[in-house]
């Protein structure tokens, strides 16, 4: 398939279900379920070593689930990651762009990986350089241009196919507040265009930002909701005081 | 002292944990021992011999049963003619052959000067020439204890080898060895990972902190200078109970001698990882800087005498060719400072040398 | 198809773009080739010898002078009495020592025969052999000397002349002017080509893992196969450069033989270098990071390197390694590189080689897909 293309049924784009993750003994993902609508900005929140990053290698197929099952743009991970894999989008936190080839070089490689002509490519390539403004460091190796735009980059990359879904995995880490919004412009546009995005972050104001958020803790999903009703839920006035709640030796949901 | 300890113990985990090159690294010594051991030899055995024999009788017989009773031989077929030999030393199959005339017992019987004509594979002019000289030694003798009316003169050699009698390879291996795996350990290790913490960033990361940068560097090295005297004492252990190698001279020279030299190996791994950029730099400039050298130019396998003039010159600075000199004294000669103490003050200059030239490049810039 | 394209180009792109790594790929190999091709010789200068001439007789000078006048030997001192042998030999003054008994003269004009002893410093083992084969021949030939000029030597009792001389003609087949390099650069560049080969390939694939681009091209459509296909594309057109540049350099600056069909040994390369670089993506699978994978690569290098035939005969080794050889691909390139350059054999002698190269370049490829996955179970 050349794009991405929307999900096989009208479903949601994103439908764990009691998904769950064991190495040995110790369980890192313990049964979650949650489902992700198209066009959503879905966050993943959780103190570290809590499972957000292991949830999501599962969702996009990196890892496979110990039990439980999930959907992906309407396709199960585990037993049809390649159409998955078609139809996602991923930026790790390392956004892996490489570093010793140029913004134009990174672009055209994803672009014909995902399986783009070459007049897609080219006209993709300018559309990207101009939206975030890189139109002069096309030829950049990625490793000269500043962290902000690294970041743009990797999730225009990310999008090159149009995907039903995009992860990002901290997206913005090591950036301005102010860098951060623009990432965050980003990703509303690609959400208004019916891309689902589900993105894990350590930024409570960022987490503000997205339609509905999660909060895992120990492996399971201890809150569920917008920010709003999480906040309210819990009592609290600012998720700020949920997290820490929640996180808390003890903590009851 | 405290951070640097801390360090050091950082280090060592680190290296324990990383099962894989832990196993290597034990394996390598072990395993190197016995392959050079058991399958490296210079000497030549086994060689397959063609005997073409147009006419067979009581003398051609003597001779071929000679061949094939001589261990050194394996003799491959007898031929009526020389027609295969063309392509039977193309495929490789038979490296000699023996072609004799017709009626050899009447020749011999009549006084005849016998025509032979002795053909080797000289693609390997080493081996060429020690075949041609064992095919000669059955040759003559047969011809020899074949014509008893008249004796020729006969110089007889009886040969002694000294310090190692029964030319056993590992003799002659062994000590090159220690040598070439303290250079694995203590220079390829080093340099690689140093060069590591450059790369991946958390060089940096150390620099700022308290701890001095040579005492960054000599925490990162100490693991594997207990690493270096462990596969000395992995091969010496491997090559005496499997090989019987002697150690005829001092144990303790020997490890004070291998400390010197490990000390050597590792200041040269710093002064390369100080010039690498990458790991991949550092493992290719060791490996062609060094290992190759040490393997080559160090009289470890090919004789120092052979070298070209240039290349003789060029293995002075080469400090494993110091060291060999010093290990093959302490093991095959019973050696001891006396006779080496040239030698073993040269490594120490070298040793002096390349710290200096290393710590230098490291309190400039780490990068 | 396109994939691979793409990714291929990628890895040109990276390669090309960084001076430093396009000077070690190509210029180690080739200096190493240039300086080492001379130092790989068992080719003796000259052994310095110690004469103790206890006997004194004009035989026994004669036999002294002869050894003078050859360059296989250099006298460095000729005493009349043992003493002071072993501390030469122990100095390293000497490293062989011939030591001819009193009563040299006399046996060989009484009983005909009479012994030397001959003694080696057998430390540098290898130069041994050459040693007792040139001294042998040395003695012979004085031996046979004495027996045409000195009529005394021919006895009275005994027959007037040897009956039934030897008349022995040797001949070296392959490689007559026993150049050493004829011999060793071949094997040289095989070795650097595959150190090159594998070493590349393992630790390029490692360090995409180590930096976290495998992974971000694991979740992409790419298949396994592409992936593979598109690393070892390139890896295996730089190790096929890197050998044509040597059978450049061993034709212009050592003038190797080449007496069979170049394309030959050109199409063998190429199945080898399979062979080699799938080993490298083998190694790259089962190590985590670039440390290790360079390593693992350097071990296996090693073992293969020194059971191979190359550096020392095959036909020297025990049975078992012999064997354990067939299993290993450097042993049969090097075969091929002999048979067809050295030896000018044909296409009948190397196709079972070529054809088992290319099996085992399946295989490992096999294995390699196997074990690469692109999810962790």
């Amino acid at each position: 398939m050349a794009h991405g293309g929307r999900s096989r049924v009208s479903g949601p784009a994103i439908d764990a279900r009691a998904l769950t993750r064991r190495f040995g003994t110790f369980t890192a993902v313990d049964g979650i379920s949650f489902q992700v609508e198209r066009g959503e900005v879905f966050g993943f929140l959780g103190a570290n070593g809590a499972g957000k990053t292991t949830a999501m290698r599962m969702l996009i197929g990196l890892l496979a689930p110990s039990s439980g099952s999930a959907t992906v743009a309407g396709y199960d991970v585990a037993s049809q990651a390649e159409q998955v894999r078609r139809r996602i989008g991923y930026m790790s936190q390392r956004f892996s762009l490489y570093e010793d080839l140029t913004v134009r070089e990174n672009i055209t490689l994803f672009g014909g990986i995902y399986g783009l002509s070459n007049r897609d490519i080219a006209e993709r390539t300018g559309q990207i350089l101009s939206r975030i403004g890189l139109q002069r460091a096309a030829r950049e190796l990625v490793r000269e241009i500043p962290l902000g735009w690294k970041q743009q980059l990797a999730f225009c990359v990310a999008l090159l196919h149009r995907p039903a879904v995009v992860f990002l995995d901290e997206p913005t880490g090591g950036v301005d507040p102010i860098t951060r919004r623009r990432f965050w412009e980003l990703i509303y546009e690609a959400g208004a265009e019916g891309t689902s995005v589900l993105v894990t972050t350590h930024y409570l104001d960022e987490a503000e930002y997205c339609n509905r958020i999660s909060i895992m803790v120990d492996g399971a999903i201890a809150a569920m909701g917008t920010p709003s009703d999480v906040r309210r839920g819990l009592g609290a006035a600012t998720l700020d005081e949920v997290f820490l709640r929640l996180t808390r030796p003890g903590a009851a949901v | 002292m405290r951070p640097f300890l801390g360090f050091v113990r950082k280090e060592t985990l680190h290296l324990l944990r990383d099962r894989q090159t832990l196993a290597i690294l034990i394996l390598l010594p072990v395993v190197q021992v016995l392959i050079f051991g058991f399958a490296v030899r210079t000497d030549v055995r086994e060689i397959p011999i063609v005997v073409v024999d147009p006419t067979p009788d009581v003398a051609t017989l003597e001779l071929r049963e000679r061949v094939a009773a001589s261990e050194r031989f394996r003799l491959v077929a007898v031929a009526p003619s020389t027609r295969e030999l063309d392509s039977q030393f193309q495929e490789g199959s038979v490296r000699q052959a023996l072609v004799l005339p017709r009626d050899v017992e009447r020749r011999l019987g009549r006084g005849d000067t016998l025509a032979v004509q002795l053909l080797t594979d000289g693609s390997d002019p080493n081996t060429g020439g020690i075949m041609q000289g064992y095919a000669t030694a059955v040759l003559r003798r047969w011809h020899a204890d074949a014509t008893p009316a008249a004796r020729g003169l006969r110089i007889e050699v009886a040969t002694r080898m000294r310090f190692n009698p029964t030319l056993e390879s590992a003799h002659l291996f062994v000590p090159g060895l220690v040598a070439f795996v303290l250079t694995i350990v203590s220079a390829l290790m080093t340099a690689i990972s140093i060069t590591r913490e450059k790369e991946t960033g958390t060089m940096e990361m150390l620099l700022v902190s308290p701890i001095r940068p040579a005492a960054i560097v000599a925490g990162k090295v100490t693991p594997y200078i207990v690493l270096g005297f462990v596969s000395v004492l992995l091969v010496l252990v491997a090559a005496r109970a499997v090989f019987e190698v002697p150690l005829q001279g001092s144990l303790l020279l020997l490890l004070a001698e291998s400390g010197l030299y490990i000390v050597t190996s590792l200041a040269l791994g710093i002064v390369i990882s100080t010039r690498a950029p990458t790991q991949r730099t550092a493992m290719l400039a060791a490996l062609a800087g060094l290992l190759m050298p040490t393997l080559m130019l160090s009289g470890f396998i090919f004789p120092l005498e052979s070298l070209p003039s240039p290349l003789q010159a060029l293995s002075h600075i080469v400090p494993a060719r110091w060291f060999l000199v010093v290990v093959r004294g302490i093991m095959l000669k019973g050696a001891g400072l006396p006779t080496l103490w040239q030698e073993t003050l040269i490594l120490a200059g070298m040793t002096v040398l390349l710290l200096i030239a290393g710590s230098r490049r490291l309190t400039i810039r780490l990068d | 198809m396109r994939t691979i394209f793409f990714l291929v180009r990628k890895e040109f792109l990276q390669i090309f773009r960084d001076r430093t790594t396009v000077l070690q790929i190509f210029l180690i190999p080739v200096v190493q080739l240039l300086v080492l091709a001379n130092a790989a010789t068992f080719d003796l200068k000259q052994t310095r010898l110690l004469v103790v001439d206890e006997d004194r007789t004009t035989v026994s000078s004669g036999l002294v002078q002869r050894l003078e006048g050859g360059r296989q030997f250099r006298v460095v001192r000729r005493t009349s009495s043992g003493a002071g042998v072993e501390q030469a030999l122990l100095d390293g003054e000497v490293t062989a020592v011939l030591h001819i008994p009193r009563r040299f003269e006399q046996d060989l004009v009484r009983h005909h025969r009479a012994p030397v002893q001959l003694i080696l410093n057998a430390e540098e083992g290898a130069a041994v052999g050459i040693v007792q084969s040139s001294a042998a021949a040395i003695l012979e030939a004085y031996a046979g000397e004495l027996e045409r000029t000195l009529p005394v030597m021919r006895g009275s009792s005994s027959a007037m002349m040897p009956a039934a001389p030897l008349d022995l003609r040797a001949q070296r087949w392959f490689n007559p002017t026993r150049d050493y390099k004829h011999y060793m650069v071949p094997a040289l560049m095989v070795s650097l080509t595959t150190i090159i080969g594998l070493l590349l390939t393992a630790q390029n694939i490692t360090r995409e893992n180590e930096l976290g681009t495998l992974e971000q091209l694991n979740v992409t459509p790419m298949t396994k196969v592409q992936f593979i296909a598109a690393k070892l594309i390139p890896f295996w057109l730089l190790s096929l450069v890197i050998f044509g540049l040597g059978l450049t350099i061993g034709k212009t600056v050592f003038d190797i033989p080449m007496r069979g069909s170049l394309p030959l040994v050109v199409l063998a390369a190429m199945v080898y270098l399979i062979v080699v670089l799938g080993l490298g993506l083998w190694i790259s699978t089962v190590t985590r990071t670039q440390q290790q994978a360079m390593f693992v690569a350097f071990f296996v290098i090693l073992i293969f390197l020194l059971m191979s035939g190359l550096f020392t005969p095959l036909e020297s080794m025990p049975r078992w390694a012999q064997l354990a050889a067939e299993a290993n691909p450097v042993k049969h390139f090097v075969f091929i590189m002999r048979a067809v350059l050295v030896r000018g054999a044909g296409l009948e002698t190397v196709a079972g080689p070529i054809l088992g190269l290319a099996a085992g370049g399946a295989a490992v490829l096999t294995l390699a897909v196997l074990r690469y996955r692109k999810s962790a179970a």
